[in-house]
């Protein structure tokens, strides 16, 4: 498995996951770095992401959207607040209207990635902190949407993982 | 905005409306009122033994209590001429049940990026 450890903070509404995967720590980077990797893992197979804009460089933006069963679309962006590349990388991520306006109201998440050489692997520690309970349950869905798909037959692919 | 929140948030979080959950978000989102939980984590106090803490008022210092207490954060209670605040865990409990949900899909992410890593190595993902 890859994922190593979860520590959930509630009184701080955070968490931290880390994962060590058998790649580079250059490799791991590009799967953020790049918009066609990155889209290929942020939303659920049933919110699939697509990213417009990804400005992969401190103070950056990224814009995206992920589209649902329906067709329908929730529009997303990052604002990159800390970029040293390889090994580590910040951003706020909130919610957008379809004119890529951020919707204030749905609050921002703030992501901290770190990756670090273990012994040839490369271990990602990913801390999250939520700031408001809107953006909390419309990730929340999202990641439930695809819940149901595993549900219904992606389960092998996760273990063989 | 997927349609089916609210049969979403029934299943999940056991009814908390978003009211609830706003308010809940709202007590922690002020670094006075976490240190506030974290004491309260360890001991109950007195209002005025937590308002000794810190460099405001007794009234700002109630005032955050009462934020907390509307979150169902902590529970005051009236001890002869103090009052007692302490944590009331189910409001931490609901913030867990929300970050283990939350959990879930950062596991899911790292699922997907090990199989596309996978797959410079030549393995089926």
């Amino acid at each position: 498995m890859s994922v190593i450890s979860t520590t959930q903070n509630p009184d701080r509404l955070n968490f931290t996951i880390v994962a060590e995967f058998d790649a580079t720590v250059d490799r791991v980077w590009q799967i953020w770095a790049d918009p066609r990797q990155l889209e290929r893992w942020w939303g659920p197979p049933t919110w699939p992401a697509t990213f417009d804009t990804h400005e992969f460089v401190e103070g950056g933006k990224a814009l995206y959207y992920m589209t649902g069963p329906d067709g329908e679309k929730a529009r997303g962006w990052w604002r990159i607040t800390s970029l040293d590349a390889p090994s580590s990388l910040s951003f706020d991520d909130g919610f957008a209207d379809d004119d890529w306006n951020p919707i204030d109201n749905l609050g921002v998440t703030k992501t901290a990635v770190t990756l670090e050489d273990v012994d040839g692997r490369t271990r990602m520690t990913t801390v999250a902190t939520f700031v408001s309970a809107e953006q909390m349950n419309t990730l929340i869905e999202m990641g439930m949407e695809e819940g149901m798909s595993l549900a219904m037959g992606q389960i092998d692919a996760v273990l063989a993982g | 905005m997927p349609p089916d929140r609210l049969t979403y948030n029934q299943m999940v979080v056991d009814e908390v409306s978003d009211a609830d959950l706003d308010r809940l978000f709202q007590a922690f989102a002020d670094t006075t009122r976490r240190d506030i939980v974290s004491r309260l984590l360890r001991n109950e106090h007195s209002v005025s033994s937590l308002a000794a803490h810190y460099s405001m008022s007794f009234a700002a210092v109630q005032k955050h209590v009462a934020i907390l207490e509307r979150a169902s954060v902590v529970s005051k209670e009236k001890r002869g001429r103090e009052q007692i605040v302490r944590i009331h865990l189910v409001g931490i409990e609901r913030a867990r049940a929300l970050l283990a949900e939350y959990e879930t899909i950062w596991r899911r992410r790292v699922d997907r990026i090990a199989d596309i890593l996978a797959e410079d190595q030549g393995e089926p993902s």
